[in-house]
């Protein structure tokens, strides 16, 4: 151990910009980058499916608040979203006083707030397409075997559809993770925000964006890759057979 | 179609390409970062005032140059004036020697103190490392606050970095941050005087260690228009002698203090 | 009513820039595009690599971070130029980036990359028996672009280019991280110092729908209009 760190410090000795420090910076920015994208991924994922059922629904009560919810959050920039539940959280009477509070005076949580709403928005119009495209043969097929609508939402469309869905929703992941650089603007230290700091402090504008280009371009070929591979597996009964 | 498109790019070079111009500064445009009252701000209807706005005007009125002020914000500042952006930079720009290998600045022409801020509920006395301890320190981004507090401090304390000092100040009155860092008078307009809640000085105002605090706010300049330099300081030495900065002083700081 | 508080007219007036910043920067973006969809479709390797670097590099960054280095160190890197011509043979001209000039350029330059897959795969939708019927008529080349590889490509292009627009639109939004005056700027700017965040924001997220709205009326109607002797009529 004490040799790697030994070689390390070697390695940035006369480096007056990628010093440990500024170097701990981009780590905690990683870090806070990939918790901000995982967890709102996560619960946008969660929120996006119910959504979705609801979106496809005959009746128009149904369908239409959603429609609006996710027309008005797909058609306004995040920054604007993000923006308005920064700052409007505050002005609600009293927050202070709740147990929210401590909650939402975090820069973090606001974040993660706004990042769910958005990519909730997204994921809903993608599942809906999705299960707009089920073939109706497989519905005919469900209803012929006597299956309830429920039932045949859980076994027959929402797996396939989840499936058709995965090459579209790996794009909303690599979106996400570029969106959330915008987190820096309501002080966060993500990613984008250590690289900001470093170029404040040390004017040096290539040094400290291309370094955090060069992280993000890492971190999007790995969900790339990542997304390929699941296509690979799960689409697997779509690819011509060679065999 | 293609009409259309070569003549909006010929628009968009032309536009690039008209602000070249040559040296010989009848005009000059000087970079400044905006609101950080009292030094500068904007009145609701978009007038551009301010101590730095009032005595920059003066200096080039005594120079015989029409002066043209361009916002930037903060984080690059410096950049833009190396970019030629601007010609100057009158920002409330500490002279210290981290931005002395940057660029040239003029006499200093006001000196001002750093302070700590906080609501009057925060019961201590004094800014210290055990003082400190846990709380969420408030400065703005690529300031000497940012630099003193980030080395001092940031290992017991979580720092909080702003674009503007505004977005500090309402992020203080949502209760998000404990404390900020900042230079006094803008503490004083924006907090102390405010009527969206109780603020108080923490501590005695800090001037020292000069590696952080500098000599003054300066004008900055690119290293080579040391003739421009020259005008301005020449300029700033005629208006504190004739009583102009006397009175333009008064107009933002009154007459208590100097 | 559109007084809000004294900003009505500032507000107003980013709106404008929003506009223009939008308008200009999709025409650069597609003028970017089509160079780099012929270009990946080129048959000089070179051409072809350059073009993948291109699209690969800026559709894997962040717009905010590609936008930050570009306005700020493209900025340094102009000046570089310039300093040289100063220092060896005493030219003093430079270019002058302005925020404005800036921003068009680099929304424009990232939007290139995105729309360069749309056009190549507009391009290669057209079916080659179409420009060999042109070519058969004694079409030159331009002729067969103009009359039918271009209008045929529209047609599939257009879903993506609208797409793009939509996304490029809100894009805008970020200049005002960087420092220009869009309405999005005012807006935050006039929140803090009122304290009254939805006054402002809310109006502008308003704005933002209705472009697109509008936006998205054109484009069926383009879409329309390049559909004509296809699909359903």
């Amino acid at each position: 151990m004490l040799d790697i760190s030994a070689w390390f410090n070697d390695l940035l000795a006369g480096n007056l910009i990628f010093t440990p420090t500024t170097l701990g910076y981009y780590w905690e920015g990683l870090v806070t980058t990939s918790q901000l994208v995982f967890l709102s991924l996560v619960a946008g994922l969660i929120l996006a499916v119910p959504l979705a059922i609801m979106r496809s629904s005959k009746h128009k009560w149904i369908s239409l608040p959603v429609y609006f919810y996710t027309y008005v959050f797909r058609g306004t920039p995040l920054l604007i979203q993000l923006y308005i539940i920064y700052y409007g959280v505050v002005f609600i009477d009293g927050i202070q006083q709740t147990f929210l509070w401590p909650i939402l005076r975090e820069a973090f949580y606001p974040a993660l707030i706004a990042f769910t709403l958005n990519t909730a928005a997204y994921t809903t119009e993608i599942f809906r397409g999705a299960i707009k495209a089920t073939a109706q043969g497989e519905i005919e097929a469900a209803r012929a075997y006597g299956m309830s609508p429920r039932l045949m939402m859980r076994r027959i469309i929402l797996p396939s559809a989840f499936r058709r869905a995965l090459p579209a929703y790996g794009n909303e992941v690599i979106f996400m993770l570029h969106a959330s650089a915008i987190a820096s603007v309501v002080t966060l230290m993500d990613l984008t925000g250590a690289a900001r700091f470093v170029y404040a402090r040390f004017y040096a504008p290539f040094e400290a964006f291309l370094f955090v280009a060069a992280i993000y371009l890492c971190l999007t070929f790995a969900i790339l890759y990542f997304f390929r591979y699941l296509e690979k597996k799960l689409l697997a009964h779509l690819r011509p057979q060679t065999s | 179609m293609k009409k259309l498109l070569s003549v909006s790019l010929l628009g968009l070079a032309v536009a690039a390409a008209s602000s070249a111009q040559a040296r010989d500064y009848d005009n000059v445009r000087i970079g400044v970062d905006v609101p950080y009252e009292p030094m500068e701000y904007r009145t609701a209807d978009g007038e551009l005032t301010g101590f730095d706005i009032d005595l920059g005007n003066a200096l080039c009125e005594r120079i015989g140059v029409t002066c043209e002020w361009i916002e930037q914000e903060w984080d690059g500042i410096i950049p833009g004036l190396m970019s030629r952006n601007y010609d100057a930079i009158m920002s409330s720009m500490t002279i210290n020697d981290e931005r002395r290998e940057q660029v040239l600045f003029s006499d200093p022409y006001i000196t001002m103190p750093s302070a700590w801020f906080a609501p009057s509920s925060l019961d201590i006395s004094e800014a210290n490392e055990e003082t400190l301890d846990g709380m969420t320190i408030g400065v703005q981004r690529g300031t000497l606050q940012d630099n003193y507090v980030t080395d001092n401090y940031s290992s017991v304390a979580s720092v909080s970095r702003y674009s503007t000092a505004d977005d500090m100040v309402l992020d203080m009155q949502a209760e998000r941050l404990d404390i900020v860092f900042l230079d006094y008078p803008i503490g004083q307009t924006t907090l102390l005087d405010s009527e969206h809640g109780e603020y108080v000085l923490i501590g005695e105002t800090i001037t020292e260690p000069k590696e952080y605090f500098g000599d003054g706010f300066g004008i900055a300049f690119r290293q080579r228009d040391e003739a421009l330099a020259e005008r301005f300081n020449e300029a700033l030495a005629e208006l504190q002698e004739d009583g102009t900065y006397d009175e333009i002083y008064t107009r933002y700081f009154g007459e208590d203090q100097e | 009513m559109l007084d809000l508080q004294g900003y009505g007219p500032r507000l107003i007036e980013g709106a404008g820039v929003t506009i223009q910043l939008a308008v200009l920067s999709l025409i650069l973006a597609i003028v970017l595009g089509l160079l780099t969809a012929s270009a990946k479709m080129s048959r000089n390797w070179l051409l072809r690599r350059t073009a993948t670097v291109y699209t690969t590099l800026i559709r894997g960054v962040p717009d905010l971070v590609l936008m930050m280095l570009l306005f700020f160190g493209g900025q340094i890197g102009v000046n570089a130029v310039s300093d040289m011509l100063y220092d060896n043979y005493d030219i003093d001209i430079y270019i002058n980036f302005n925020a404005f000039a800036a921003g068009v350029l680099t929304i424009g330059f990232i939007f290139g990359a995105y729309m360069g897959e749309t056009f190549r795969g507009a391009f290669m939708a057209v079916e080659n028996g179409q420009i060999e019927a042109g070519k058969a008529y004694g079409m030159s080349d331009s002729l067969v672009f103009l009359r039918i590889r271009f209008p045929q490509m529209m047609r599939h292009a257009l879903p993506g280019l609208s797409n793009n627009w939509m996304v490029l639109l809100k894009t805008t939004a970020l200049v005002s991280v960087i420092g220009l005056t869009d309405m999005v700027r005012v807006a935050a700017e006039a929140s803090r110092a009122t304290h009254e965040p939805f006054t402002f924001l809310l109006p502008v997220a308003a704005v933002y729908l209705l472009i697109a709205s509008v936006s998205e009326w054109i484009f069926s109607r383009l879409q329309k209009r390049y559909d004509i002797g296809f699909g359903e009529q």
